[in-house]
């Protein structure tokens, strides 16, 4: 698999998941392990741009597929906005949740940009949905966040979103 | 009434305190680079995993351990037959906290007794976690089954009185509560229950041990590095000096790191047996079955008051659990010796002691499930007495402590309830139930106050600072996303006057001056004081320095009439730079260091800070408090309660970094907001077993469930405090629910006295 850009390859048993070969055999240890169970979102990384939660992926099954981690956000011109947005808003207390969030964030804002609606959204065709406070906080509920720092997440999305 | 004097005004200063710096660790915790307890590579690492009893009491008369060994990758599985002997927890002591440190009294591995269910009676260390999990699972334990006292509710008629404390007080008496209560003009007597809560860090226990000889490396998720470092010197029998624990990120505690669990010291025991460095990561379930919880509570509040609403009698009673092998009971009445001006005051805390693991403190141990019950029953007489509920609070606001006449450090509640108000909107609220009405919501509007009693520890704290310019402040404190980093940098840059960018601050580790746990909304104030202390030892050094040089323009002043500032001190234009003052004396650093590593020294320092704790104690009331308002929505149809508007105006002292102040205020009304709505451990009765031990069935607030968050604060020094500010960790999260419940009996005319408020309690 590509990771972050880096060609990867390397042998696995069949169960081990892909947030355990991220952590354990890359060393990647960005992405968060909150629950192993589908529930926290703090796993979220990007596959093919798309977000998912890799606890409950099979690493064997995304064999030649292009995988982001939180350390593969930033790019050569310097972080991705949503890291500094983050810092910026306090969108963060413990960390423990954050690449979750980030990562997730950034899959949100394609999902919508590809005119993806939500249990909230008023109009199911409508291509052109307002990305609007109410919208970010349902596409966002699959990443808890115990210390409670919701507010200041939105709020980044938000400033990064109408840039 | 005895007249106190007023405390001195505290000079603030203002360069870096009180400004919305970003957090110094946003950066590594945003791309990924901060590395918690779980990530630390080491080479050789092994992994362990827990075995958990199925029952709540008994015995262990058989453990077959074959399948389990035979697991590929298997290095060793570890029961009550084959551990090391370890010593016991020492018993608890009020003067020694560390005492406090055991989640439990159990001695893990070194029974074959069960005390709830749970509770480890195997480790397994293999070389994957994978291999360690199964294994786990294929270990087959028999039982010997004892009887178990295991329903809270049913137990609640058997409660015995809490027994009292130094540091807790658990009653109270004035006048004649029950007989004033049977007079009053107006009164209510009402009954609440809360649940057990989890904390639910998001990120889960972890532990990762090494060991060499007799020395130990420990890196562990922990709230307090101090009492884990003594406490597995005592239970390994090693010299304390030998143990290092680091913990530089712990992502998110609440009380639920603060206590030791088995986790960490099988862990340590494991590295111990296997002479491999050992890592164990609990699983969010093994988290609900070996750490303790917030206590379910049943509460009492009776009030009473005349016609024009001043109360006469104010009662609150309340049981609570702790496991028979531990926990501390929950200090549920704390707020209601000093909200209320009341007449005659009756205050009772009784517990019942159940075989499941021992309760531990979650924010706001008491005060959070405390406020419910209390602000209801203040919004229920509100009710009864056709007055508004804000109108009432204030006329019941004490000038002096109502038990004892003690002078508030500082009390602004009237003045967070008038800006509130008026910021709300709350002239907007028509105060009929249910006659806002928006559509199919149901809107309501309520109010509760908020109120956390503040305590200050002792903390060494060493400062250095170089020729360079650069100053190093070491201290051996913990941070979980409260920002004290960010806080204490801020601080010294203005004792110092130096640039803010140029303070760095050291934390989270035990080979650092011993600092206090970050519990109890201590930790800023506290470690504050002692580096305030420092930085002005520093000063004094420095200026010796310069004078000895004889060149120095300093010669011949006074620190009093100098100004620190441009990274040196100065007077009106004359001065120089603490680096010129270090050039000339030839010296690359200094340091000051307040506290003493000696044990006899921390022993005195210890006393003397007890002293003028105790002294203080007899003086002051301490407390941050303020005033939450909330807005919800109710669907008519379905009952689902929906927080729609948020404010919480708070009086807490000076504020070090308005932006990170705010966050963790708004993280506690976020937890108040899942405690009032959504969030209940489910214990089956029966057999003691958490039935709910996982992030989906367990109810977090999410991102939909929280609105907007106004925090604002009054923003003013408590002339008791170090730089005047108090805690701001706990008192968040103190009256959310009461506000909540009131809101929602607002807009549909139900009072609801058991948390969380479930539309099915609606219907
Ligand atoms: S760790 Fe994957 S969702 Fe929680
Ligand atoms: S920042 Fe701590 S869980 Fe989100």
């Amino acid at each position: 698999m590509r990771v972050n850009g880096v060609d990867e390859k390397f042998d696995l048993p069949p169960q081990v998941s892909l947030l355990d070969a991220l952590r354990g055999t890359l060393g990647l240890t960005g992405t968060k392990k909150g629950c192993d169970q589908g529930a926290c979102g703090a796993c979220t990384v990007l596959v093919d741009g798309r977000r998912i939660n890799s606890c409950l992926a099979l690493a064997v099954q995304y064999d030649d597929r292009d995988i982001t981690t939180v350390e593969g956000l930033a790019d050569d011109e310097g972080p991705h906005p949503l890291q500094s947005a983050f810092v910026r808003n306090d969108g963060l207390q413990c960390g423990y949740c954050t690449s979750g969030q980030l990562c997730s964030a950034v899959g949100m804002l394609a999902e919508h940009k590809a005119g993806v609606p939500s249990a909230v959204t008023e109009h199911l065709c409508a291509t052109d949905v307002e990305l609007s406070e109410a919208e970010i906080r349902e596409r966002m509920s699959g990443n808890l966040c115990r210390c409670g720092a919701y507010n200041g997440i939105v709020a980044s999305i938000q400033e990064v979103a109408t840039r | 009434m005895t007249q106190v004097q007023n405390p001195p005004k505290v000079d603030v200063p203002t360069r870096y305190v009180g400004r919305s710096i970003d957090r110094v660790d946003g950066v590594v915790k945003t791309t990924g680079q901060a590395e918690f307890t779980a990530e630390v590579p080491y080479p050789d690492i092994t992994h362990a995993a827990m075995v958990h009893s199925t029952i709540a009491r008994g015995r262990i008369t058989a453990i077959d351990t074959a399948a389990a060994s035979a697991v590929r990758g298997v290095i060793a599985v570890i029961t009550h037959e084959t551990a090391p002997p370890m010593k016991p927890p020492v018993p608890v002591n009020m003067v020694n906290m560390e005492t406090l440190a055991s989640g439990s009294t159990v001695n893990y591995l070194n029974t074959d007794e069960v005390f709830w269910n749970g509770q480890p009676v195997a480790v397994v260390v293999a070389d994957t976690p994978y291999a360690a999990h199964e294994a786990a699972a294929l270990v087959r334990v028999t039982y010997d089954e004892l009887p178990s006292t295991l329903d809270f509710h049913a137990e609640v008629p058997n409660s015995v009185p809490q027994p009292s404390s130094m540091i807790m007080p658990v009653g109270a008496d004035k006048g004649d509560a029950e007989a004033a209560l049977a007079a009053a003009a107006v009164s209510v007597d009402l009954r609440f229950s809360t649940p057990m809560h989890h904390h639910n860090a998001i990120e889960p226990h972890a532990t990762t041990a090494s060991w060499d000889g007799d020395r130990l490396t420990v890196h562990d998720a922990a709230q307090a590095i101090t009492w884990l470092q003594k406490h597995l010197a005592h239970k390994f029998s090693v010299p304390v000096e030998g143990i290092r624990v680091i913990a530089p990120f712990v992502g998110g505690g609440f009380g639920g790191k603060g206590m030791i669990w088995p986790g960490t010291i099988l862990t340590v025991m494991a590295a111990r047996v296997t002479g491999r460095p050992v890592r164990m990561v609990l699983t969010r379930e093994a988290v609900y079955r070996t750490v303790g919880a917030r206590t379910p509570s049943v509460q009492r509040v009776a009030l009473g008051a005349d016609a024009d609403g001043h109360l006469t009698s104010l009662i609150h009673t309340s049981v609570t659990q702790t496991g028979n092998v531990g926990g501390m009971p929950e200090p549920v009445t704390s707020q209601s010796r000093y909200v209320y001006a009341a007449d005659n005051i009756l205050l009772k805390q009784d517990v019942v002691r159940l075989d499941q693991v021992s309760n531990t403190p979650m924010r706001a141990p008491g005060e959070a499930i405390g406020t419910y019950a209390l602000e209801v029953a203040v919004d229920e007489l509100a009710a009864k007495l056709g007055v508004d509920p804000i109108e009432l609070r204030l006329r019941n606001e004490p000038k002096t402590d109502p038990l004892h006449g003690k002078k508030f450090s500082q009390r602004r509640l009237t003045e967070a309830y008038a800006r509130g108000a008026e910021q709300f909107g709350w002239a907007d609220r028509t105060p009929e139930p249910g006659s806002m009405r928006d559509g199919k919501w149901l809107v309501g509007m309520g109010v509760a106050t908020a109120f956390f009693p503040q305590l200050q520890l002792g903390a060494n704290v060493v400062v250095r600072l170089s020729v360079d310019g650069t100053v190093v402040v070491r201290s051996g404190f913990q941070e979980m996303g409260m920002g004290g980093a960010t806080a204490q940098a801020q601080i010294t840059a203005d004792a110092l006057g130096v640039p803010y960018e140029s303070v760095r601050v050291e934390y989270g580790d035990t080979t650092m001056p011993i600092a206090p746990m970050a519990g109890g909304s201590t930790q800023t104030a506290s470690v504050a004081a002692s580096l305030l202390t420092a930085c002005e030892k520093l000063k004094k050094s420095l200026l010796g320095l310069a004078k000895k040089s004889g060149s120095s323009p300093l010669t011949g002043r006074k620190l009093e009439d100098l100004t620190a500032r441009d990274g040196g001190l100065f007077a009106g234009g004359v001065g120089e730079t603490y680096a010129e003052i270090l050039a000339r004396a030839g010296r690359p650093s200094i340091d000051a260091t307040v506290g003493s590593d000696t044990k006899l020294g921390q022993l005195a320092g210890n006393l003397r800070f007890m002293s003028k704790f105790m002294l203080d104690q007899r003086r002051w009331v301490k407390a941050s408090s303020g005033a939450q308002f909330c807005e919800v929505r109710v669907d008519s149809e379905t009952g689902e309660v929906r927080v729609s508007r948020w404010l919480g105006v708070f009086d807490v002292g000076t504020v070090v970094n308005a932006k990170m102040a705010r966050s963790q205020l708004r993280g506690g009304i976020v937890m108040g907001i899942g405690m009032a709505l959504s969030e209940e451990t489910l214990v089956d009765p029966r057999t003691g077993r958490i039935m709910n031990p996982s992030l989906s069935e367990y109810h977090l607030p999410v991102h939909a469930d929280i609105p907007r968050i106004d925090v604002e604060y009054l923003d003013d020094p408590d002339p008791t405090m170090p730089l005047g500010l108090r805690g701001i960790g706990e008192v968040g999260i103190t009256g959310v629910a009461g506000a909540i419940a009131n809101a929602v009996h607002h807009a549909t005319g139900r009072r609801v006295r058991d948390l969380p408020i479930t539309l099915d309690k609606l219907l």
